[in-house]
């Protein structure tokens, strides 16, 4: 996951805060967790959002989504659902527009439903 | 004991590839464990749950989940409910009819009609299941084929019809016709089967509200169906969620379209009267 | 055809903030599933989602098949005036859905 994240980040330094992650800390099915990705930023021409990365550091691909927001944008906010193989820790990062970079975590236990399906 | 132990430990649970076997392991051990300690215990009773005490899958549910069933911009059975609108309009089979040309506007017509199914049928005398009842509408009317069972197609007009009952409590009927299915039903229902030995009712009456491995056991009515399951990625029926639960205690399921499952709904639905129908559910 | 379902106000206030949440049909198949006989189901997702306001991007989304199927994203933006509101998916094996609706702003 370190990887992805130095792809998306560079060598800029990650801090915490600006950004909330919420996500229910016990889901009933790792196949569609809700995700909410909140950045506190007043989206101003010149103090804004450029992008919020979201990884999911158990996962057999770390990369979960990459949201882009325009210059219509009023709020860094993303609402979606994603699929979590194993309980595990969700980091969602934001990139400033003056260059730096934001995030926030969020600790999921996943469970499994108790009657499996045998694929088709 | 060992040897037993072991085998329940390779029945249950399948991996699914995107589920690592790490943390799951132990549950299986425990949910294996639980269940062996249920086979070897008195033979089920059945006792009813009472009708004050009776809960919808929804209410056993996380807040997230039910907000994903509630709002109709998150519920991916809204696809099912459009598809199942388009087909209800478009002319099929040799005689190039449309459920419409009969039935009209589906939001009057279907009203309430999938709170009393599965109904009795007189040409067959025997109950018949609404995807069963769709079928012998596309076959006998509109001289069509029959679709597959758990067929897209099928599965939409299943959805969009129970969805106009959406809001409307079960109704069981008396019928005396229907009695020995509906007997049939409940016997299957309080039947021990499959490898782990277990019957419905003793999860399913005698154990709601408690843990089976990180789920909760919930009460079994099927108010929702078609649902989309998350586990399921996809939208499906109440045969489908029932072969799935006697393929985890390690029965034979019955086949798609087996009269058993239709006895067994009439049954289920009758259990659940008077609660009201969700179509289209969403479960975990 | 796949579908897609878009809730956005169809009226708004100028400068005021709108919700929009959009919800498309697709499998979203991760790549890592295998099938009884162990074989490799290939990967098959929405890749990519851009909304566009009069022509203008507004957001846009780059999907990884960590994604839930039937994706639902959900966003905002700024009713500044009146016109059309664009939503493009694309993904794998030439998956391309386009659904726009109007707005007016007064």
């Amino acid at each position: 996951m370190h990887e992805a994240v130095r792809k998306v980040a560079g060598d800029a330094e990650i801090r915490r805060g600006l950004v909330k992650l919420q996500i229910a800390p016990l889901i009933d099915n790792g196949n569609a967790v809700p995700l909410t990705v909140t950045v506190d930023s007043p989206m101003t021409p010149d103090n804004r959002v450029r992008a919020i990365h979201v990884f999911a550091e158990k996962n057999p691909l770390p990369n979960v989504l990459s949201v882009y927001f325009g210059a219509r944008a009023a709020r860094a906010r993303v609402v979606t659902r994603i699929r979590l193989a194993d309980s595990q820790t969700v980091t969602a990062i934001a990139e400033l527009s003056d260059g730096s970079f934001w995030s926030d975590t969020g600790d999921v236990v996943v469970t499994l439903s108790a009657c499996l399906e045998d694929i088709v | 004991m060992e040897r037993r132990q072991r085998l329940f430990g390779y029945a249950v649970g399948n991996d699914h590839g995107h589920v690592s076997p790490g943390p799951g392991a132990p549950a299986r051990r425990v949910r294996a464990a639980v269940c062996f300690l249920l086979a070897v215990a008195q033979p089920a009773a059945g006792a009813e749950i009472p009708a004050e005490e009776r809960r919808s899958g929804y209410e056993f549910m996380s807040r997230e989940t039910r907000s994903m069933q509630d709002d109709e911009a998150t519920n991916p059975g809204v696809f099912w409910l459009l598809d199942g609108e388009a087909l209800w309009k478009r002319k099929t089979g040799a005689a190039a009819r449309a459920c419409a040309d009969c039935h009209g506007d589906a939001r009057s017509s279907m009203k309430g009609v999938a709170a009393r199914y599965p109904a009795w049928d007189e040409t067959r005398r025997r109950p018949l299941n609404l995807g069963e009842r769709i079928n012998a509408c596309r076959t006998g009317r509109q001289k069509a084929a029959a679709l597959e069972h758990e067929s897209r197609d099928l599965l939409a007009l299943e959805a969009y019809v129970a969805h106009q009952s959406r809001g409307m409590p079960i109704i069981a009927a008396p019928d005396k016709r229907m009695e020995p299915f509906l007997n049939a039903g409940r016997a299957a229902f309080m039947r021990r089967q499959g490898q782990l030995n277990l019957a419905c009712t003793q999860c399913h009456d005698e154990r709601w509200g408690k843990k089976l491995a990180g789920s909760t056991i919930p009460q079994a009515h099927p108010t929702g169906y078609p649902l989309y399951r998350l586990e399921w990625q996809s939208l499906g029926s109440l045969q489908r969620r029932l072969r799935n639960c006697m393929i985890g205690i390690r029965a034979e399921p019955y086949p798609y379209g087996a009269p058993e499952l239709v006895e067994l709904e009439l049954y289920l639905m009758w259990r659940a009267r008077g609660m009201r129908l969700e179509t289209p559910a969403v479960r975990p | 055809m796949a579908r897609a379902v878009i809730r956005l106000p169809s009226t708004a206030r100028r400068g005021e903030i709108i919700e929009i949440t959009t919800l498309v049909q697709h499998p979203m198949e991760t790549g890592f599933r295998r099938t009884q006989l162990g074989e490799a189901i290939p990967r098959n997702i929405v890749r990519s989602f851009v909304c566009a306001y009069n022509g203008e991007e507004v957001f846009r989304a780059t999907l990884h098949p960590a994604i839930a199927a039937n994706p639902l994203l959900a966003f905002s933006t700024v009713a500044t005036e009146s016109g059309t509101i664009t939503f493009t998916w694309s993904g794998d094996n030439g998956f391309s859905v386009t659904q726009s609706a109007t707005i007016t702003v007064t």
